[in-house]
C-alpha cells in the first residue's frame, strides 16, 4: 500500500504544476471515455443486419437520446472486407494459402529459434483468441486450425532442425510461396477456374499488394543503391535522377499515372489489368526508398573491409557481391521492415486506380443505402484491422533491431 | 623489357565507356520502344499532345480557394489548385510543428498519465493509414456536426457546424494606421534595448537574452498601443437565412484535411522531437547546472542547440511528408491541385500533360521546402574544428 501511493506521489503529484497537469489529464479521459462508452458499448447494436441498426437508431432518436454504434455493420459485411467480391466456392483457396504460409512459418520456428518462434507462438495465440469470436462452425474450425498449422510443424522440425537440409528445404519454400499463392489465387487453366483480379479484394488485395510491392522493389532498389555509388558517372547521374525524382513526387501521382498514363506506353494488344498497374507503381514507388536505406547499410560498412578484401585478391563485382551486400543488407532490414510497414499503410491509396482494399471495399459498403451513415464503426474497424498489423510488425522490426545490433558497433 | 598492353577487352577504361554505352543504349531502346507505344495509341485515340487545352474553358466550378468561374481557363483552374496546396501546407505545417513539439515533449514528462496519453496518440495515429483517418474526420465528425442552425458555438466566436468552422476575421480598423506608427517606435526602442543589453553583457563578460529583452519592451509598447487605440477590428461571423455570414469561413474538407494532416504529421514530428531531446546526454544538463547556468539559459544555451541538431533532418523529411501527403485531399473532396488536375483530366483527355504539370508541382514544392529546410540545418549543424 505504502508502495502504491509513493508511486502516486512521484509519477502524479510530485509538483503543482503535475497535480495540474493529472487533473487535465483525468478530465480529458473522463470526457472521451464516458462518450465512448455510451456510444461503442452501452448503447451500440452488435448483431442483426442493418434494419436492426436502423431501428435502434430511429428509436433514439424519436426518443431524443444519443444513439449507439452499429457495431453489426462489421460481421454483416466481414466476407467482402476480407475477401472482397471473391467467388464464394473458390474461398478455400485463400484458406490454402493461408494455411502454407502458417505451416512454413511453423517449420521456421522450429528450424530456427528466437523470434521466428515467438511471433509463430504469438499468431497462433492470436488465431485461437478469434476463433472465439461468433463465427459459423466451419469458419471456427478454419481459424482455430491456423493455430494447429503453425504448432505441429513447430514441433516435427523442432526433432528435425539439424539436418541442414532441412534448412535449404525451408528457406525455398519461402522463394516459392509468393509464386505458388498467386497462381493458387489467380487459378490456372484447366485444372482451377481463373478468377479475375477484378474480383479480389478486401484485406487479401491489400496483402497481397504489400507483398508484390515490397518482393518486387526489392531488388530494383539495390541495384538503384549500388547505382547510386557507382564510379560510372551515366549510371550514377541516372540513379540520382530517378531517386530524387521518385521521393520528391506523392505516392498517388505516381498510381495515378501508371493506371492512366502506363497503357499509353504499351503496345495496344498488351493489356494490363488494374491491379498490375498498381503493383507497378508500388515497385516504381517504393524502390527509390528501399534504395536510399540500402544505401546508408552501404556507406556504414567500413573502408577496411574493402580494402581487406581487395588485399586478398577479390576485386570488382566479386567485392560488391561477397562482402559489401551481405553486410549492408543484413543492417537494413529493420529499415526495410519500415518501409514494408509504410507501404501496408499506402495501399489504400489505390482508390485512385478503382481497386477495393480494405479501405476501399469498406468505403464502398458505405455508400450502400442500407449501411448509410455508419461511416464511424466501419472506419474505427479498418483503422483497428491496420493497426493491429502495423503495430504488430513494427515492434517485430524493433526487436529484430536489437538482436541484430544494427546501431551498436 | 616487353611492354605487353593490356588486351582491350581487360582494359578497365574501355570496360568502363562500354558499360556505360551499354547502359545509356538499353535506356535509349525502351525509351524508344514507349515513344513508338504512344505514338501509335496517340493516333489511334486521336488525342493530339501539347499544353494548348489550357487556355481554354473550364466548365466546372471550384468552391474554395481565389476567386474562379466556370468560364475561367483549365491553366487558371490549375493554379487555383496549387493556391489551395499551398495554403493547406503552410498551415499544416506550423500547426504540426506545434503539436509536434507539445507531444514529444508530453512524451517525456514526469508524469505518468501525460506520459500515457501521449504515448497512445502516437502509436494509433502512425500505425494507421493517413487516408482512413482523413476520410474518418470528415464523414464521421466534421459531417456528423449539427446543421447549421443548431451549430456548436465555442468560446470566442468560434462556430462549428456541418457547413465547418466559421471563425471571426480580424480586419484594420480606422486606426491601424496609427497603430503602425506606434509599432515602428516600439521596434526602435526594442533595437535601442538590444544593443545596450548586449553591450553591459560582453562588457560584464556574461551570457544572457538580449533577444528576450528586445521582445518584451517591443511587445510592451504594441500591446499598450494596441489597448488604448483599438486598431484591429473583429468580424464575427452572424448566422444568416441558410449559413454563416462574414468572418472566416472553413469548409468542412478544408477543416478535415487540415485536421487530419496536422494530427498525423504532428505524431511523426513528436517522434521527432522526443529522439532530438533524448540524444542530448544527460551529463551536459548536469555540467551546465553545475556551472551555475539558470534552467532557461540551460534549455537555450546548451540542450536546443545539440537537439535541434539531430531533429532539423528528420523534421524535413516529415515536412516534406506532410507537403506531398496533402495531395490526399482527393479523399475528401478539397480541390487541391491533384484533385483540380484530376478534374482537368477528366473532362479534357489530356492525362499525360497533367501529369507532368502535377509531378513537376509537387517537385518544385518539394525542391524549395528542402533548399529551406537545408539552408536553416546549415545554421544549426556542428561546426567541426
Amino acid at each position: 500500500m505504502r508502495k502504491i501511493s509513493r508511486w502516486v506521489r512521484e509519477n502524479l503529484f510530485s509538483s503543482w504544476y503535475n497535480t495540474l497537469l493529472t487533473a487535465a489529464s483525468l478530465w480529458l479521459l473522463w470526457v472521451v471515455f464516458s462518450g465512448l462508452f455510451q456510444w461503442a458499448v452501452r448503447d451500440a447494436v452488435w448483431s442483426g443486419g442493418s434494419a436492426a441498426c436502423q431501428q435502434a437508431r430511429q428509436l433514439a432518436q424519436s426518443e431524443g437520446r444519443p444513439w449507439g454504434a452499429c457495431w453489426a455493420i462489421i460481421p454483416a459485411n466481414i466476407k467482402l472486407l476480407m475477401a472482397g467480391t471473391y467467388p464464394p466456392g473458390e474461398l478455400w483457396r485463400l484458406w490454402v494459402s493461408v494455411y502454407l504460409a502458417a505451416l512454413l512459418l511453423g517449420a521456421s520456428a522450429g528450424v530456427w529459434k528466437g523470434l521466428l518462434r515467438e511471433t509463430a507462438i504469438a499468431i497462433g495465440a492470436g488465431a485461437v483468441v478469434l476463433a472465439l469470436l461468433p463465427w459459423s462452425t466451419a469458419e471456427r474450425l478454419w481459424i482455430g486450425g491456423i493455430a494447429l498449422a503453425l504448432f505441429v510443424p513447430m514441433a516435427i522440425f523442432w526433432k528435425a532442425r539439424l539436418f541442414r537440409a532441412i534448412r535449404w528445404a525451408v528457406g525455398v519454400g519461402w522463394l516459392l510461396l509468393p509464386v505458388i499463392v498467386l497462381v493458387l489465387i489467380s487459378g490456372f487453366s484447366p485444372w482451377l477456374p481463373r478468377v479475375e483480379t477484378t474480383q479480389w479484394g478486401g484485406l487479401m488485395l491489400t496483402v497481397i499488394l504489400a507483398v508484390v510491392g515490397i518482393v518486387a522493389s526489392f531488388p530494383l532498389g539495390v541495384l538503384l543503391a549500388l547505382g547510386r555509388q557507382s564510379e560510372l558517372p551515366l549510371i550514377r547521374w541516372f540513379s540520382i535522377l530517378y531517386i530524387e525524382v521518385v521521393r520528391g513526387v506523392p505516392l498517388v501521382t505516381v498510381i495515378f499515372m501508371a493506371s492512366l498514363v502506363l497503357p499509353l506506353f504499351l503496345p495496344g494488344n498488351l493489356r494490363i489489368d488494374q491491379a498490375l498497374r498498381a503493383m507497378v507503381a508500388f515497385t516504381l514507388f517504393t524502390a527509390a526508398y528501399i534504395a536510399e536505406n540500402v544505401r546508408g547499410g552501404l556507406q556504414a560498412i567500413p573502408r577496411g573491409q574493402i580494402e581487406a578484401a581487395r588485399a586478398l585478391g577479390l576485386h570488382g563485382w566479386l567485392i560488391t557481391l561477397f562482402i559489401v551486400l551481405p553486410q549492408a543488407l543484413r543492417a537494413v532490414i529493420p529499415a526495410n521492415v519500415g518501409q514494408f510497414i509504410s507501404l501496408f499503410k499506402d495501399t489504400s491509396l489505390v482508390f485512385v486506380a478503382a481497386l477495393l482494399d480494405l479501405f476501399n471495399m469498406g468505403r464502398s459498403i458505405l455508400a450502400n443505402p442500407d449501411w448509410l451513415g455508419f461511416d464511424g464503426e466501419m472506419l474505427l474497424f479498418i483503422a483497428f484491422v491496420y493497426f493491429i498489423c502495423t503495430y504488430s510488425m513494427a515492434h517485430l522490426s524493433h526487436r529484430l533491431e536489437r538482436i541484430l545490433g544494427v546501431g551498436e558497433r | 623489357m616487353a611492354s605487353a598492353r593490356t588486351p582491350l577487352w581487360r582494359d578497365i577504361r574501355v570496360l568502363r565507356w562500354g558499360a556505360q554505352g551499354l547502359f545509356v543504349l538499353i535506356l535509349v531502346l525502351i525509351a524508344n520502344w514507349f515513344y513508338t507505344n504512344l505514338q501509335i495509341n496517340l493516333a489511334r485515340t486521336g488525342i493530339r499532345l501539347g499544353f494548348d487545352f489550357l487556355g481554354s474553358t473550364a466548365g466546372f466550378g471550384i468552391a474554395e480557394g481565389p476567386p474562379f468561374q466556370p468560364t475561367d481557363s483549365y491553366g487558371r483552374a490549375f493554379w487555383v489548385g496549387v493556391v489551395n496546396t499551398l495554403r493547406v501546407i503552410g498551415i499544416g505545417i506550423l500547426l504540426a510543428t506545434v503539436l509536434g513539439l507539445v507531444g514529444g515533449i508530453a512524451r517525456l514528462s514526469s508524469n505518468w498519465l501525460v506520459r500515457q496519453i501521449a504515448s497512445v496518440y502516437i502509436e494509433t495515429i502512425r500505425n494507421t493509414p493517413l487516408v482512413v483517418q482523413l476520410f474518418f474526420w470528415y464523414t464521421a465528425v466534421f459531417l456528423k456536426l449539427p446543421r447549421v442552425a443548431e451549430s456548436i458555438e465555442l468560446p470566442g466566436g468560434i462556430y462549428l457546424s456541418q457547413r465547418g468552422l466559421a471563425l471571426p476575421r480580424p480586419y484594420p480598423a480606422e486606426s491601424f494606421t496609427l497603430w503602425g506608427i506606434v509599432l515602428i517606435v516600439g521596434a526602435v526602442c526594442a533595437l535601442g534595448v538590444y544593443l545596450w543589453r548586449r553591450l553591459s553583457l560582453a562588457r560584464a563578460q556574461r551570457v544572457g537574452s538580449p533577444g528576450l529583452w528586445a521582445l518584451g519592451v517591443f511587445t510592451t509598447i504594441a500591446a499598450l498601443g494596441g489597448g488604448v487605440l483599438r486598431p484591429i477590428a473583429w468580424e464575427v461571423p452572424v448566422l444568416g437565412t441558410f449559413n454563416f455570414e462574414g468572418g472566416w469561413q472553413l469548409s468542412p474538407e478544408f477543416a478535415a484535411l487540415l485536421f487530419g494532416l496536422v494530427v498525423y504529421t504532428g505524431a511523426f514530428i513528436a517522434e521527432v522531437v522526443r529522439a532530438g531531446i533524448l540524444s542530448v546526454p544527460k551529463g551536459q544538463t548536469e555540467a551546465a547546472r553545475a556551472l551555475g547556468l539558470p534552467p532557461i539559459l540551460v534549455l537555450r544555451l546548451v540542450v536546443l542547440p545539440q537537439a535541434l541538431r539531430v531533429i532539423v533532418p528528420p523534421l524535413t523529411s516529415q515536412y516534406l511528408n506532410l507537403a506531398k501527403n496533402s495531395s490526399l485531399a482527393v479523399a475528401v473532396g478539397y480541390p487541391d491541385l491533384f484533385n483540380v488536375a484530376n478534374t482537368i483530366i477528366n473532362q479534357s483527355g489530356h492525362a499525360l500533360e497533367m501529369i507532368l504539370l502535377i509531378m513537376v508541382s509537387y517537385l518544385s514544392i518539394s525542391l524549395m521546402t528542402s533548399a529551406f529546410m537545408n539552408w536553416y540545418n546549415r545554421r544549426v549543424r556542428l561546426v567541426e574544428r
